[in-house]
């Protein structure tokens, strides 16, 4: 079953048509993942998802809830959260304070404390540096902390926007090895990326996007040997 | 083998030209000619000279410090020294040059200040060409002690600066206390003497002094800073002792510290820029002076302060909702441009000839009555002191309880991103709104006991320039620092109020310390503990 229905999705930043009626479904459990060259609109269906930017047409469903008429800070509540582009860390915050602020909409102290230990146990950097002001971390650590900062809020559906962004080839193992077991404990993910290769091969399912619109899609293994994507975004002739 | 670092004369030659222009500019706009009758030591200094010693003695450290070789190099302490004489010089030399034109052309058509009185002043009174041999050798002479200053320890260093800022700072309040008197040549010695010890014996003993502090059982801690706070208190109720003048200058001050700690909500904490801050200073102003002058006729209700107070605060409260909707979408350069217009909005509207009949126009409201309590009027500076400091107090209370809360930490994630903080799930309307109105509450209780302080109030009062003003205190001492506003606020309002004849200098010196601030100190006076963390190294710490 859908957990996310976006349908026919169009939004505008003034005139310009950044999506143009785009169509996202991501099922419980699943991995799926959106890849295009930059400038195509994947950050701009992330944040109009999890509700920073307004859809002008279309529906977005959240567990048979519509959520694209909410704030942002109401979409929080009902299971969904980000880890923005470019490491969007509160620099002046230590990383313990990050993580705090990830679970800001929630009341359960016990749940919270869980999924603290949860969070360090999957970055054990995190822990060694929870002191230390966000903004002096390097950058990976900062990738580290805007994952654990959205887990903090228990999400049911995570939106990742490159997290591999500009991370040494170790460090990206890592980093999804890391989305792997997330999911592996119950967490579904909508992931951004523009390193096609390891996203798609462990993408359940994977769409492509073209300025603004969608242009093919199917299994991570589909698109892997679809030659136009072999040629276009794996680098492969 | 110890070596050299590459170094070039040059730089001296720069510095003290770049000095020399600083010191020459100052003469040109007449601030130490305006200063001549303010003595710092009685007889042999001015408060004007004391500027231009500050010029010298700036770039010649500058200049001494740029030379002075790196810690793992050979000293030199004649190339520093020398690098100081050289800036000394230069400094002289543009003045000197400054001086033997005037002679010969009269420079007082394009700048008025530029009169006898000052050639005589920079010439020691002795004259062309004496003079001019006394200005480059002083010049010279400062250049070496002022660069003799690199050379010693950094500790010692700071105990010296430290000495020679606080004897003019002691002669300002000294002389505004005792009518314009300057420091006799012993006092200010002893000035010197016990700051500069001071400074110098704490730096020293600083660290075990508060270890044996920290040692001691926690109840003996406890009633040690209690002691402490009963001290503070004691002299924060002693001050109106000094007299009528000084207290009017503290109740300004307090004033500033007020509007400067709602601001600090809005701008420290939120990181929302409000220029147009002085519109709520405004509003409390005008409801304090509608409910309470007998001139205002047309209003049914007439009262007194304390019926009046609650009425400003929420009135000003109100229009900090009001202003804050529509910006709710700004940021940064926009949010700023749109309060400034706000705050002259607010301003021309109490001027216009629209509202004359009700406020008075230009002409203001007058006859505000003083506060009243139990037959007790608070009618003079002295005693109004006391209901500008409780102000402050509650106010500071309150910004120190928010700072901590889960608002204070909702606006620290604004400033920090806002996208990223909705995303988390922070309502940015609300939280927007509590700042711009925690913050106006502030303003209004600042404007309020400002109408009671002056009994009359004019448009004119409430300009631009006090929101820059309050903008300008909270930089200085450190956005986000409530000891900060204290300090920001007895520094730009406070000192510049005692020294009147400079009161038309102002901006200038404003611009001076603001420049100054962000390149040698940009966190402030008294930052808080976090942006200190921010600018300074960190040591990593793991234990909870
Ligand atoms: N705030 C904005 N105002 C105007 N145009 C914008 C704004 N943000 C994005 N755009 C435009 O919308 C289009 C889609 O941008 P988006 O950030 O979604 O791309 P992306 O697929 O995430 O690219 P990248 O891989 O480089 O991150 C681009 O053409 C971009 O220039
Ligand atoms: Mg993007």
């Amino acid at each position: 079953m859908a957990l996310l229905e976006a349908t026919d999705i169009h939004t505008y930043y003034g005139a310009i048509h950044a999506l143009k009626g785009i169509t996202v479904t991501v099922d419980k459990g699943e991995i799926v993942t959106l890849i295009g060259a930059n400038g195509a609109g994947k950050t701009t269906t992330l944040n109009t998802i999890c509700g920073i930017y307004h859809p002008r047409q279309g529906t977005i469903v959240l567990d048979g809830e519509p959520i694209h008429d909410m704030p942002a800070h109401t979409i929080v509540t009902r299971g969904l959260s980000q880890s923005p582009e470019g490491r969007r860390v509160f620099g002046r915050l230590s990383v313990a304070e990050n993580l705090e602020m990830g679970a800001f909409t929630r009341k359960d102290k016990a749940g919270i404390k869980r999924d603290l230990e949860r969070v360090y146990e999957l970055f054990p950097r995190l822990l060694e540096r929870r002191k230390q002001l966000a903004g002096t971390l390097s950058g990976g650590e900062q990738q580290m902390l805007a994952m654990g900062r959205a887990l903090m809020a228990s999400p049911r559906l995570l939106l990742l926007d490159e997290p591999s962004m500009g991370l040494a080839p170790m460090l990206v193992d890592l980093i999804f090895d890391t989305i792997k077991e997330i999911n592996a404990q119950g967490v579904t993910v909508l992931l951004v990326e523009q390193n096609a290769l390891v996203a798609l091969s462990i993408a359940n399912r994977a769409y492509v996007l073209e300025t603004g619109s969608i242009v093919l899609s199917g299994t991570g293994q589909e698109l892997l040997n679809n030659p136009e994507v072999m040629k276009s975004y794996l680098g492969i002739d | 083998m110890k070596r050299t670092s590459p170094f070039s004369w040059m730089t001296p030659v720069t510095t003290g030209l770049i000095g020399g222009v600083v010191a020459l500019f100052l003469c040109l706009v007449g601030i130490v000619e305006a200063s001549l009758g303010r003595y710092v030591i009685t007889g042999i200094v001015t408060m004007g000279q004391v500027f231009v010693l500050a010029v010298y003695a700036i770039f010649a450290m500058q200049a001494a410090q740029k030379a002075a070789p790196g810690q793992d190099e050979k000293p030199a302490p004649f190339r520093t020294l020398a690098s100081g004489a050289i800036s000394g010089l230069m400094i002289s030399v543009v003045l000197a040059i400054f001086v033997l034109l005037g002679q010969q052309i009269d420079l007082r058509a394009v700048f008025i200040h530029a009169t006898p009185v000052l050639y005589d002043l920079l010439t020691f009174g002795l004259g062309v060409p004496q003079g001019i041999f006394v200005l480059l050798g002083f010049g010279i002479l400062m250049g070496v002690l002022f660069g003799a200053m690199a050379l010693l320890p950094s500790a010692l260093r700071r105990s010296l600066g430290a000495g020679l800022i606080a004897v003019p700072l002691v002669a300002v309040i000294y002389s505004s206390l005792f009518s314009g008197r300057g420091l006799s040549a012993f006092q200010a010695l002893a000035v010197f003497v016990v700051v500069g010890l001071a400074l110098f014996l704490w730096g020293r003993y600083q660290q075990p002094v508060r270890a044996r502090a920290n040692a001691l059982p926690a109840r003996q801690q406890r009633s040690m800073r209690l002691g402490l706070w009963v001290v503070a208190i004691l002299f924060v109720l002693a001050l109106p002792a000094l007299g009528t003048y000084p207290s009017e200058v503290l109740v300004i001050t307090g004033i500033f510290v007020l509007m400067g700690l709602g601001l600090n909500i809005v701008v420290g904490y939120a990181g929302l820029l409000d220029l147009g801050y002085v519109a709520f200073f405004a509003i409390g102003a005008y409801v304090m002076a509608i409910l309470t002058s007998p001139e205002i006729t047309w209003f049914p209700f007439s009262g007194n302060f304390w019926i009046a107070l609650p009425f400003a605060v929420l009135a000003a409260t109100l229009a900090g909702v009001i202003l804050g909707i529509p910006v709710l979408n700004m940021r940064g350069d926009y949010l700023a441009i749109v309060t400034l217009g706000f705050g002259e909005i607010i301003r021309l509207v109490a001027l216009s000839d629209w509202l004359k009949p009700l406020i008075g126009g230009s002409n203001g409201i007058t006859q505000i009555p003083k506060p009243v309590v139990f037959g007790f009027s608070f009618d003079n500076p002295q005693k109004l002191y006391y209901i500008v400091v409780i102000g402050c107090v509650i106010a500071a209370f309150i910004a120190t309880r928010l700072k901590y809360s889960r608002l204070g930490r909702n606006w620290m994630a604004i400033r920090e991103d806002e996208d990223v903080a909705q995303a988390m799930g922070i309502d940015l309307v609300r939280n927007k709104l509590m700042a711009f109105a925690t913050g106006a509450a502030l303003s209004g209780l600042a404007g309020a006991l400002f109408a009671t302080k002056l009994t009359s109030i004019y448009p004119h009062s409430f300009n631009l320039l006090v929101s820059i003003n309050v903008l300008a205190v909270i930089i200085v001492g450190g956005l986000g620092s409530i000891p900060g506003v204290i300090i920001g606020a007895v520094a730009l309002v406070g000192l510049p109020e005692l020294l009147r004849e400079f009161a038309e200098y102002r901006l200038l010196v404003y611009g001076a310390v603001l420049v100054f601030m962000m390149l040698k100190r940009p966190e402030g006076l008294l930052p808080e503990a976090r942006r200190k963390l921010e600018l300074h190294e960190l040591s990593p710490d793991v234990a909870e």
